[in-house]
Protein backbone atom coordinates (compact mmCIF):
# COMPACT_ATOMS: atom_id res chain seq x y z
CA UNK A 1 0.00 0.00 0.00
CA UNK A 2 1.35 3.38 -1.19
CA UNK A 3 0.78 6.13 1.90
CA UNK A 4 0.10 9.75 0.90
CA UNK A 5 2.87 10.93 2.23
CA UNK A 6 5.41 8.63 0.47
CA UNK A 7 5.07 11.48 -2.10
CA UNK A 8 5.72 14.18 0.41
CA UNK A 9 9.16 12.06 1.37
CA UNK A 10 10.01 11.73 -2.46
CA UNK A 11 9.41 15.75 -2.79
CA UNK A 12 11.59 16.65 0.33
CA UNK A 13 14.46 14.50 -1.35
CA UNK A 14 14.38 16.06 -4.43
CA UNK A 15 14.51 19.30 -2.81
CA UNK A 16 17.64 18.18 -0.77
CA UNK A 17 19.17 17.33 -3.78
CA UNK A 18 18.27 20.51 -5.81
CA UNK A 19 20.13 22.00 -3.10
CA UNK A 20 22.85 19.99 -2.85
CA UNK A 21 23.28 20.52 -7.08
CA UNK A 22 23.26 24.14 -6.14
CA UNK A 23 26.03 24.17 -3.36
CA UNK A 24 28.19 22.00 -5.40
CA UNK A 25 27.74 24.22 -8.50
CA UNK A 26 28.56 27.18 -6.30
CA UNK A 27 32.02 25.21 -5.10
CA UNK A 28 32.87 25.28 -9.07
CA UNK A 29 32.28 28.73 -10.20
CA UNK A 30 34.01 29.44 -6.66
CA UNK A 31 37.12 27.38 -7.34
CA UNK A 32 36.91 28.24 -11.13
CA UNK A 33 37.16 31.83 -10.03
CA UNK A 34 40.64 31.12 -8.86
CA UNK A 35 41.43 29.11 -11.40
CA UNK A 36 40.42 31.19 -14.41
CA UNK A 37 40.84 34.62 -12.77
CA UNK A 38 37.15 35.29 -12.99
CA UNK A 39 35.83 37.68 -10.91
CA UNK A 40 32.36 37.02 -12.23
CA UNK A 41 32.09 33.78 -11.49
CA UNK A 42 32.75 34.52 -7.80
CA UNK A 43 30.05 37.28 -7.80
CA UNK A 44 27.59 34.86 -8.68
CA UNK A 45 28.50 32.53 -6.03
CA UNK A 46 27.55 35.28 -3.53
CA UNK A 47 24.65 36.36 -5.41
CA UNK A 48 23.18 32.54 -5.46
CA UNK A 49 24.01 31.70 -2.11
CA UNK A 50 20.74 33.16 -0.61
CA UNK A 51 18.79 30.92 -2.60
CA UNK A 52 20.59 27.67 -0.60
CA UNK A 53 20.20 29.53 2.59
CA UNK A 54 15.88 29.68 1.66
CA UNK A 55 16.55 26.05 1.05
CA UNK A 56 17.66 25.29 3.88
CA UNK A 57 14.85 26.88 5.96
CA UNK A 58 12.25 25.33 3.90
CA UNK A 59 13.80 22.07 4.48
CA UNK A 60 14.06 22.50 8.31
CA UNK A 61 9.79 23.45 7.95
CA UNK A 62 9.28 20.30 5.62
CA UNK A 63 11.16 18.02 8.41
CA UNK A 64 9.69 19.87 11.43
CA UNK A 65 6.17 19.11 9.84
CA UNK A 66 6.43 15.56 8.90
CA UNK A 67 8.25 14.37 12.32
CA UNK A 68 5.17 16.21 13.59
CA UNK A 69 1.88 15.45 11.66
CA UNK A 70 3.26 12.13 10.53
CA UNK A 71 5.22 10.32 13.90
CA UNK A 72 7.41 8.61 10.89
CA UNK A 73 8.87 5.29 12.45
CA UNK A 74 11.77 2.66 11.51
CA UNK A 75 13.18 3.89 7.89
CA UNK A 76 10.97 6.62 7.87
CA UNK A 77 12.19 8.43 10.59
CA UNK A 78 15.69 7.39 9.83
CA UNK A 79 15.82 9.26 6.24
CA UNK A 80 13.88 12.71 8.30
CA UNK A 81 16.67 12.81 10.98
CA UNK A 82 19.42 11.86 8.21
CA UNK A 83 17.56 14.73 6.08
CA UNK A 84 17.57 16.71 8.56
CA UNK A 85 21.71 16.21 9.35
CA UNK A 86 22.32 16.68 5.34
CA UNK A 87 20.64 19.79 5.26
CA UNK A 88 22.92 21.66 7.87
CA UNK A 89 25.81 20.54 5.88
CA UNK A 90 24.66 21.39 2.21
CA UNK A 91 24.24 24.58 3.68
CA UNK A 92 27.40 24.72 5.36
CA UNK A 93 29.11 23.31 1.51
CA UNK A 94 27.40 26.64 0.31
CA UNK A 95 29.23 28.73 3.39
CA UNK A 96 32.39 26.88 2.09
CA UNK A 97 31.74 28.38 -1.33
CA UNK A 98 31.26 31.31 -0.88
CA UNK A 99 34.61 32.06 1.22
CA UNK A 100 36.02 30.73 -1.18
CA UNK A 101 34.35 32.84 -3.44
CA UNK A 102 35.59 36.08 -1.21
CA UNK A 103 39.21 34.89 -1.53
CA UNK A 104 38.93 34.55 -5.06
CA UNK A 105 38.02 38.62 -5.72
CA UNK A 106 41.14 39.17 -3.31
CA UNK A 107 43.80 37.01 -5.06
CA UNK A 108 42.62 38.26 -8.38
CA UNK A 109 43.74 41.55 -7.29
CA UNK A 110 47.83 40.11 -7.20
CA UNK A 111 49.93 38.40 -9.57
CA UNK A 112 49.42 34.53 -9.96
CA UNK A 113 51.59 33.53 -7.07
CA UNK A 114 52.42 29.93 -8.93
CA UNK A 115 50.71 27.57 -11.28
CA UNK A 116 47.91 25.69 -9.91
CA UNK A 117 48.34 22.39 -10.02
CA UNK A 118 47.05 20.69 -6.59
CA UNK A 119 44.28 23.50 -6.62
CA UNK A 120 42.02 21.77 -9.58
CA UNK A 121 42.61 18.01 -7.81
CA UNK A 122 41.81 18.83 -4.78
CA UNK A 123 38.59 21.46 -5.90
CA UNK A 124 37.69 18.12 -8.14
CA UNK A 125 37.95 16.10 -5.62
CA UNK A 126 36.00 17.94 -2.95
CA UNK A 127 33.26 18.80 -5.95
CA UNK A 128 33.32 14.34 -6.79
CA UNK A 129 33.24 13.68 -3.13
CA UNK A 130 29.69 15.87 -2.92
CA UNK A 131 28.35 14.77 -5.85
CA UNK A 132 28.82 10.97 -4.39
CA UNK A 133 26.99 11.52 -1.51
CA UNK A 134 24.05 12.92 -2.75
CA UNK A 135 23.92 9.86 -5.60
CA UNK A 136 24.40 7.45 -2.43
CA UNK A 137 21.45 9.09 -1.04
CA UNK A 138 19.49 8.90 -3.97
CA UNK A 139 20.54 5.13 -4.61
CA UNK A 140 20.39 4.34 -1.26
CA UNK A 141 23.85 2.86 -1.94
CA UNK A 142 26.19 2.03 1.11
CA UNK A 143 29.28 1.19 -1.18
CA UNK A 144 29.78 4.54 -2.89
CA UNK A 145 28.82 6.26 0.89
CA UNK A 146 31.54 4.24 1.57
CA UNK A 147 33.97 5.31 -1.21
CA UNK A 148 33.12 8.74 -0.25
CA UNK A 149 34.45 8.44 3.26
CA UNK A 150 37.70 7.05 1.83
CA UNK A 151 38.24 9.82 -0.62
CA UNK A 152 38.51 12.23 2.49
CA UNK A 153 41.94 11.00 3.02
CA UNK A 154 43.25 11.54 -0.23
CA UNK A 155 41.47 15.42 0.08
CA UNK A 156 43.59 15.78 3.87
CA UNK A 157 46.88 14.96 2.37
CA UNK A 158 46.58 17.45 -0.96
CA UNK A 159 45.58 20.06 1.40
CA UNK A 160 49.03 19.72 3.51
CA UNK A 161 50.57 19.30 0.44
CA UNK A 162 49.15 22.89 -0.59
CA UNK A 163 49.90 24.30 3.08
CA UNK A 164 53.32 23.41 2.74
CA UNK A 165 54.18 24.18 -1.05
CA UNK A 166 52.18 27.68 0.00
CA UNK A 167 54.49 28.03 3.27
CA UNK A 168 58.24 27.63 0.91
CA UNK A 169 56.24 30.42 -1.22
CA UNK A 170 55.66 32.85 1.55
CA UNK A 171 59.26 32.57 3.08
CA UNK A 172 61.00 32.66 -0.44
CA UNK A 173 59.25 36.35 -0.80
CA UNK A 174 57.32 38.16 1.84
CA UNK A 175 55.68 40.03 -1.50
CA UNK A 176 53.58 36.95 -2.50
CA UNK A 177 52.45 36.34 1.64
CA UNK A 178 48.87 38.54 1.00
CA UNK A 179 47.36 36.45 -1.84
CA UNK A 180 49.77 32.58 -1.06
CA UNK A 181 47.61 32.96 2.36
CA UNK A 182 44.21 33.66 0.81
CA UNK A 183 44.80 30.11 -1.15
CA UNK A 184 45.67 28.24 2.04
CA UNK A 185 42.17 29.86 2.80
CA UNK A 186 40.70 28.28 0.13
CA UNK A 187 42.34 25.12 0.22
CA UNK A 188 41.13 24.71 3.95
CA UNK A 189 37.58 25.56 2.49
CA UNK A 190 38.25 22.40 0.25
CA UNK A 191 39.07 20.46 3.16
CA UNK A 192 35.98 21.29 5.00
CA UNK A 193 33.72 20.38 2.07
CA UNK A 194 35.16 17.07 2.03
CA UNK A 195 34.43 16.77 5.41
CA UNK A 196 30.90 18.30 5.29
CA UNK A 197 30.12 15.45 2.29
CA UNK A 198 31.62 12.39 4.60
CA UNK A 199 29.25 13.73 6.97
CA UNK A 200 26.78 12.98 4.23
CA UNK A 201 27.59 10.05 3.61
CA UNK A 202 27.75 9.05 7.36
CA UNK A 203 24.54 10.18 7.07
CA UNK A 204 23.45 7.92 4.10
CA UNK A 205 24.28 4.80 5.58
CA UNK A 206 22.55 5.42 8.67
CA UNK A 207 19.46 6.34 6.50
CA UNK A 208 20.04 2.82 4.53
CA UNK A 209 20.80 0.57 7.33
CA UNK A 210 20.15 2.20 10.57
CA UNK A 211 24.34 1.75 11.80
CA UNK A 212 26.13 5.00 13.19
CA UNK A 213 29.67 4.64 11.69
CA UNK A 214 30.26 8.64 12.84
CA UNK A 215 33.20 8.45 15.27
CA UNK A 216 34.31 4.75 15.14
CA UNK A 217 36.75 5.06 17.59
CA UNK A 218 33.43 5.34 20.23
CA UNK A 219 32.31 2.05 21.55
CA UNK A 220 28.69 2.12 21.10
CA UNK A 221 26.81 -0.82 21.51
CA UNK B 1 59.12 15.20 44.73
CA UNK B 2 55.99 13.95 43.73
CA UNK B 3 54.92 14.73 40.61
CA UNK B 4 51.10 13.82 41.14
CA UNK B 5 49.37 16.75 42.10
CA UNK B 6 47.16 16.63 45.49
CA UNK B 7 43.90 16.74 43.96
CA UNK B 8 44.46 13.55 41.73
CA UNK B 9 42.82 10.91 42.99
CA UNK B 10 44.35 8.00 44.27
CA UNK B 11 45.71 5.25 42.16
CA UNK B 12 43.49 2.17 41.61
CA UNK B 13 45.58 -0.20 40.50
CA UNK B 14 45.28 -4.05 41.16
CA UNK B 15 48.40 -3.99 43.59
CA UNK B 16 46.53 -1.11 45.54
CA UNK B 17 42.98 -3.29 45.43
CA UNK B 18 45.20 -6.32 46.58
CA UNK B 19 43.12 -8.13 49.57
CA UNK B 20 40.17 -6.62 49.06
CA UNK B 21 37.24 -8.78 48.61
CA UNK B 22 35.51 -9.42 45.39
CA UNK B 23 31.84 -8.51 44.19
CA UNK B 24 30.10 -11.93 44.85
CA UNK B 25 28.50 -11.80 41.26
CA UNK B 26 24.70 -11.66 41.18
CA UNK B 27 22.94 -14.02 39.23
CA UNK B 28 20.90 -12.60 36.08
CA UNK B 29 17.14 -12.66 37.14
CA UNK B 30 15.18 -15.19 35.46
CA UNK B 31 12.07 -13.94 33.69
CA UNK B 32 9.13 -12.98 35.18
CA UNK B 33 7.00 -14.38 32.82
CA UNK B 34 8.58 -16.40 30.49
CA UNK B 35 6.14 -18.05 26.86
CA UNK B 36 7.46 -21.34 25.89
CA UNK B 37 6.10 -22.21 22.34
CA UNK B 38 2.56 -21.53 23.25
CA UNK B 39 -0.25 -22.63 20.68
CA UNK B 40 -3.57 -21.06 21.11
CA UNK B 41 -6.61 -22.61 19.82
CA UNK B 42 -10.65 -20.93 19.51
CA UNK B 43 -11.89 -24.42 18.31
CA UNK B 44 -10.28 -25.70 15.24
CA UNK B 45 -9.40 -22.03 14.61
CA UNK B 46 -5.25 -21.95 15.57
CA UNK B 47 -4.70 -17.65 16.72
CA UNK B 48 -1.09 -18.53 18.34
CA UNK B 49 1.68 -20.17 16.46
CA UNK B 50 4.34 -21.45 19.10
CA UNK B 51 5.06 -18.32 20.86
CA UNK B 52 8.17 -18.15 22.96
CA UNK B 53 8.46 -14.49 24.57
CA UNK B 54 10.47 -13.39 27.73
CA UNK B 55 8.87 -10.73 29.75
CA UNK B 56 11.74 -9.43 32.59
CA UNK B 57 10.62 -8.20 35.93
CA UNK B 58 10.27 -4.19 36.21
CA UNK B 59 9.88 -3.55 32.19
CA UNK B 60 7.04 -2.85 30.37
CA UNK B 61 6.66 -5.15 27.52
CA UNK B 62 4.61 -3.82 24.72
CA UNK B 63 2.61 -6.37 22.38
CA UNK B 64 2.21 -4.41 18.84
CA UNK B 65 0.56 -5.52 15.58
CA UNK B 66 -2.72 -5.67 13.68
CA UNK B 67 -6.09 -6.29 14.56
CA UNK B 68 -6.51 -10.08 15.03
CA UNK B 69 -2.88 -10.92 15.27
CA UNK B 70 -3.53 -12.67 18.69
CA UNK B 71 -1.80 -9.94 20.63
CA UNK B 72 -4.59 -9.67 23.14
CA UNK B 73 -4.93 -13.67 23.20
CA UNK B 74 -1.68 -13.86 23.86
CA UNK B 75 -2.33 -11.49 26.84
CA UNK B 76 -5.31 -13.18 28.39
CA UNK B 77 -3.21 -16.39 28.19
CA UNK B 78 -0.98 -15.10 30.52
CA UNK B 79 -3.70 -15.30 33.76
CA UNK B 80 -5.72 -17.74 31.96
CA UNK B 81 -8.89 -15.26 31.72
CA UNK B 82 -8.84 -18.16 28.42
CA UNK B 83 -9.66 -20.68 30.47
CA UNK B 84 -13.76 -18.97 30.38
CA UNK B 85 -13.72 -19.35 26.86
CA UNK B 86 -15.05 -22.29 25.39
CA UNK B 87 -13.63 -25.10 23.21
CA UNK B 88 -10.49 -23.18 23.38
CA UNK B 89 -6.94 -24.47 24.19
CA UNK B 90 -3.61 -23.80 24.98
CA UNK B 91 -0.32 -25.78 24.63
CA UNK B 92 2.99 -25.15 25.32
CA UNK B 93 4.08 -23.35 28.65
CA UNK B 94 3.69 -20.20 30.29
CA UNK B 95 5.67 -19.90 33.54
CA UNK B 96 5.41 -17.25 36.47
CA UNK B 97 8.48 -16.90 38.31
CA UNK B 98 9.04 -20.84 36.69
CA UNK B 99 5.78 -21.96 38.21
CA UNK B 100 3.69 -23.17 35.15
CA UNK B 101 0.19 -20.86 35.63
CA UNK B 102 -1.71 -23.94 34.67
CA UNK B 103 -0.81 -25.68 38.37
CA UNK B 104 -1.10 -22.10 40.51
CA UNK B 105 -4.46 -22.00 41.50
CA UNK B 106 -6.35 -19.51 39.71
CA UNK B 107 -8.03 -16.59 42.13
CA UNK B 108 -3.87 -16.94 43.32
CA UNK B 109 -3.08 -16.59 39.69
CA UNK B 110 -5.04 -13.67 38.87
CA UNK B 111 -4.32 -12.11 41.83
CA UNK B 112 -0.99 -11.90 41.21
CA UNK B 113 -1.46 -11.03 37.44
CA UNK B 114 -4.08 -8.24 37.61
CA UNK B 115 -5.67 -6.95 34.03
CA UNK B 116 -7.30 -3.67 32.88
CA UNK B 117 -9.38 -3.80 29.55
CA UNK B 118 -10.04 -1.47 26.71
CA UNK B 119 -13.26 -0.25 28.53
CA UNK B 120 -13.20 0.58 31.91
CA UNK B 121 -15.59 -1.66 33.89
CA UNK B 122 -16.19 -0.62 37.22
CA UNK B 123 -18.58 -2.18 39.40
CA UNK B 124 -22.05 -0.78 40.20
CA UNK B 125 -20.88 0.26 43.82
CA UNK B 126 -19.43 3.03 45.25
CA UNK B 127 -15.53 4.87 44.17
CA UNK B 128 -14.46 3.44 47.67
CA UNK B 129 -16.27 -0.48 47.46
CA UNK B 130 -14.27 -0.75 43.81
CA UNK B 131 -10.96 -0.63 45.85
CA UNK B 132 -11.92 -2.26 49.13
CA UNK B 133 -13.52 -5.06 47.46
CA UNK B 134 -10.46 -6.85 46.38
CA UNK B 135 -8.72 -6.09 49.60
CA UNK B 136 -12.07 -7.84 51.38
CA UNK B 137 -12.43 -11.08 49.56
CA UNK B 138 -8.59 -11.28 49.92
CA UNK B 139 -8.64 -10.76 53.60
CA UNK B 140 -5.61 -8.26 52.60
CA UNK B 141 -6.74 -5.50 55.06
CA UNK B 142 -8.39 -5.13 58.76
CA UNK B 143 -11.24 -2.64 59.01
CA UNK B 144 -9.08 -0.15 60.42
CA UNK B 145 -6.57 -0.09 57.62
CA UNK B 146 -9.22 -0.20 54.13
CA UNK B 147 -9.30 3.73 54.03
CA UNK B 148 -5.68 4.07 54.07
CA UNK B 149 -5.25 0.90 51.42
CA UNK B 150 -7.51 2.29 49.24
CA UNK B 151 -6.54 5.64 49.23
CA UNK B 152 -2.98 4.07 48.77
CA UNK B 153 -3.95 2.67 45.83
CA UNK B 154 -6.24 5.83 44.22
CA UNK B 155 -3.15 7.38 45.01
CA UNK B 156 -0.88 4.99 42.64
CA UNK B 157 -3.46 5.39 39.71
CA UNK B 158 -3.31 9.10 40.23
CA UNK B 159 -6.99 9.60 41.04
CA UNK B 160 -6.85 10.45 44.37
CA UNK B 161 -6.99 14.06 44.09
CA UNK B 162 -10.15 13.70 41.79
CA UNK B 163 -12.06 11.44 43.71
CA UNK B 164 -10.81 11.96 47.58
CA UNK B 165 -14.24 14.29 48.36
CA UNK B 166 -16.58 11.92 46.45
CA UNK B 167 -15.14 8.21 47.79
CA UNK B 168 -18.91 7.15 48.51
CA UNK B 169 -20.30 8.21 45.04
CA UNK B 170 -20.85 5.46 41.85
CA UNK B 171 -17.95 4.92 40.10
CA UNK B 172 -20.21 5.41 37.58
CA UNK B 173 -20.07 8.99 37.79
CA UNK B 174 -16.79 9.27 37.13
CA UNK B 175 -15.21 10.06 33.38
CA UNK B 176 -14.11 7.39 31.02
CA UNK B 177 -10.41 8.59 31.80
CA UNK B 178 -11.21 8.45 35.84
CA UNK B 179 -12.93 5.27 35.67
CA UNK B 180 -10.29 3.71 33.62
CA UNK B 181 -7.43 5.21 36.24
CA UNK B 182 -10.36 3.67 38.95
CA UNK B 183 -9.95 0.34 37.69
CA UNK B 184 -6.17 0.22 37.60
CA UNK B 185 -6.51 1.24 41.46
CA UNK B 186 -8.67 -1.95 41.85
CA UNK B 187 -6.06 -3.78 39.91
CA UNK B 188 -2.83 -2.45 41.69
CA UNK B 189 -4.98 -2.63 45.21
CA UNK B 190 -4.25 -6.41 45.58
CA UNK B 191 -0.60 -5.72 45.10
CA UNK B 192 -0.09 -7.62 42.05
CA UNK B 193 3.02 -8.84 40.80
CA UNK B 194 2.13 -8.51 37.32
CA UNK B 195 0.02 -6.08 35.38
CA UNK B 196 -1.95 -6.77 31.77
CA UNK B 197 -2.96 -4.07 29.80
CA UNK B 198 -5.13 -4.52 26.92
CA UNK B 199 -5.89 -1.38 24.76
CA UNK B 200 -6.29 0.76 28.11
CA UNK B 201 -6.14 3.92 26.45
CA UNK B 202 -7.79 3.70 23.56
CA UNK B 203 -11.21 4.93 24.50
CA UNK B 204 -9.49 7.93 26.31
CA UNK B 205 -8.78 11.43 25.88
CA UNK B 206 -4.91 12.77 25.13
CA UNK B 207 -4.69 13.46 28.72
CA UNK B 208 -6.46 11.04 30.82
CA UNK B 209 -3.76 8.68 28.13
CA UNK B 210 -1.13 10.78 29.43
CA UNK B 211 -1.78 10.50 32.84
CA UNK B 212 -1.97 6.76 32.51
CA UNK B 213 1.23 6.31 30.40
CA UNK B 214 2.75 8.32 33.40
CA UNK B 215 1.48 5.63 35.69
CA UNK B 216 2.40 2.33 33.96
CA UNK B 217 6.07 4.08 34.37
CA UNK B 218 6.16 4.67 37.89
CA UNK B 219 4.73 1.44 37.88
CA UNK B 220 7.63 -0.75 36.63
CA UNK B 221 9.64 0.06 40.12
CA UNK B 222 6.85 -2.53 41.82
CA UNK B 223 5.16 -4.91 38.56
CA UNK B 224 6.31 -5.98 35.35
CA UNK B 225 3.46 -4.71 32.92
CA UNK B 226 2.69 -5.86 29.28
CA UNK B 227 0.46 -3.67 27.22
CA UNK B 228 -1.27 -4.33 23.80
CA UNK B 229 -1.56 -1.72 22.19
CA UNK B 230 -2.59 -0.27 18.73
CA UNK B 231 -0.97 3.16 19.58
CA UNK B 232 2.86 3.04 18.32
CA UNK B 233 3.47 5.55 19.36
CA UNK B 234 2.56 5.08 23.22
CA UNK B 235 4.23 1.77 22.60
CA UNK B 236 7.28 4.04 21.36
CA UNK B 237 6.87 6.08 24.83
CA UNK B 238 6.28 3.51 27.74
CA UNK B 239 7.91 0.68 27.00
CA UNK B 240 11.27 -0.92 27.26
CA UNK B 241 10.76 -3.83 25.20
CA UNK B 242 8.47 -4.73 21.88
CA UNK B 243 6.97 -7.54 20.72
CA UNK B 244 5.85 -7.72 16.69
CA UNK B 245 3.34 -10.00 16.11
CA UNK B 246 1.27 -10.79 13.41
CA UNK B 247 -0.81 -13.22 12.24
CA UNK B 248 -0.36 -15.35 15.09
CA UNK B 249 3.38 -15.56 15.11
CA UNK B 250 5.34 -13.81 16.67
CA UNK B 251 8.03 -12.15 13.90
CA UNK B 252 10.21 -9.78 16.45
CA UNK B 253 10.85 -8.58 20.21
CA UNK B 254 13.64 -5.90 20.47
CA UNK B 255 14.39 -3.27 22.99
CA UNK B 256 11.40 -0.54 21.88
CA UNK B 257 13.69 2.48 20.77
CA UNK B 258 16.02 -0.28 18.50
CA UNK B 259 12.73 -2.01 16.86
CA UNK B 260 10.97 1.58 16.42
CA UNK B 261 14.31 2.91 14.70
CA UNK B 262 15.85 -0.42 12.98
CA UNK B 263 13.27 -3.18 13.49
CA UNK B 264 14.88 -6.65 12.08
CA UNK B 265 12.13 -8.25 10.11
CA UNK B 266 10.63 -6.11 6.93
CA UNK B 267 7.00 -6.93 8.16
CA UNK B 268 7.67 -4.78 11.16
CA UNK B 269 9.13 -1.99 9.24
CA UNK B 270 6.42 -2.43 7.19
CA UNK B 271 3.63 -2.26 9.86
CA UNK B 272 5.31 0.42 12.13
CA UNK B 273 5.43 2.76 9.15
CA UNK B 274 2.34 1.86 8.06
CA UNK B 275 3.46 0.43 5.01
CA UNK B 276 1.15 -2.53 5.57
CA UNK B 277 -0.97 -4.61 3.11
Amino acid sequence: MERHFEQEFQDLQQRLLWMGSLSERAVHKAVHAVLEADEALAEAVLEEEPAINELQIEMDDRITRLLALQQPMAADLRLLIGASRINSDIERIGDQAVNIAQSATRILRHPQVKPYVDLPRMSGLAENMVRDSLNALVKRDVDLANSVMRQDDEVDRLRDQMFRELLTYMMENSAVVFPAFELVLVAKNLERIGDHATNIAEDVIYIVVGRDVRHPALDRR
Amino acid sequence: MSTVPDYAPESKTAQDRKGAPLPTPTPAPGPKLRATNVNFFYGTFQALYDISLDMQEHLVTALIGPSGCGKSTFLRNLNRINDTVRNSRMEGKILLDNEDVREVDVTNLRRRVGMVFQRPNPFPKSIFENIAYGLKINGMAKRSEMRDKVERSLRRAALWDEVKDKLHESAYALSGGQQQRLCIARALAVNPEVLLLDEPCSALDPVSTAKIEELMLQLRSSCTVAIVTHNMQQAARVSDVTAFLLEGKLIECRPTAQLFTNPADPRTEAYITGRFG
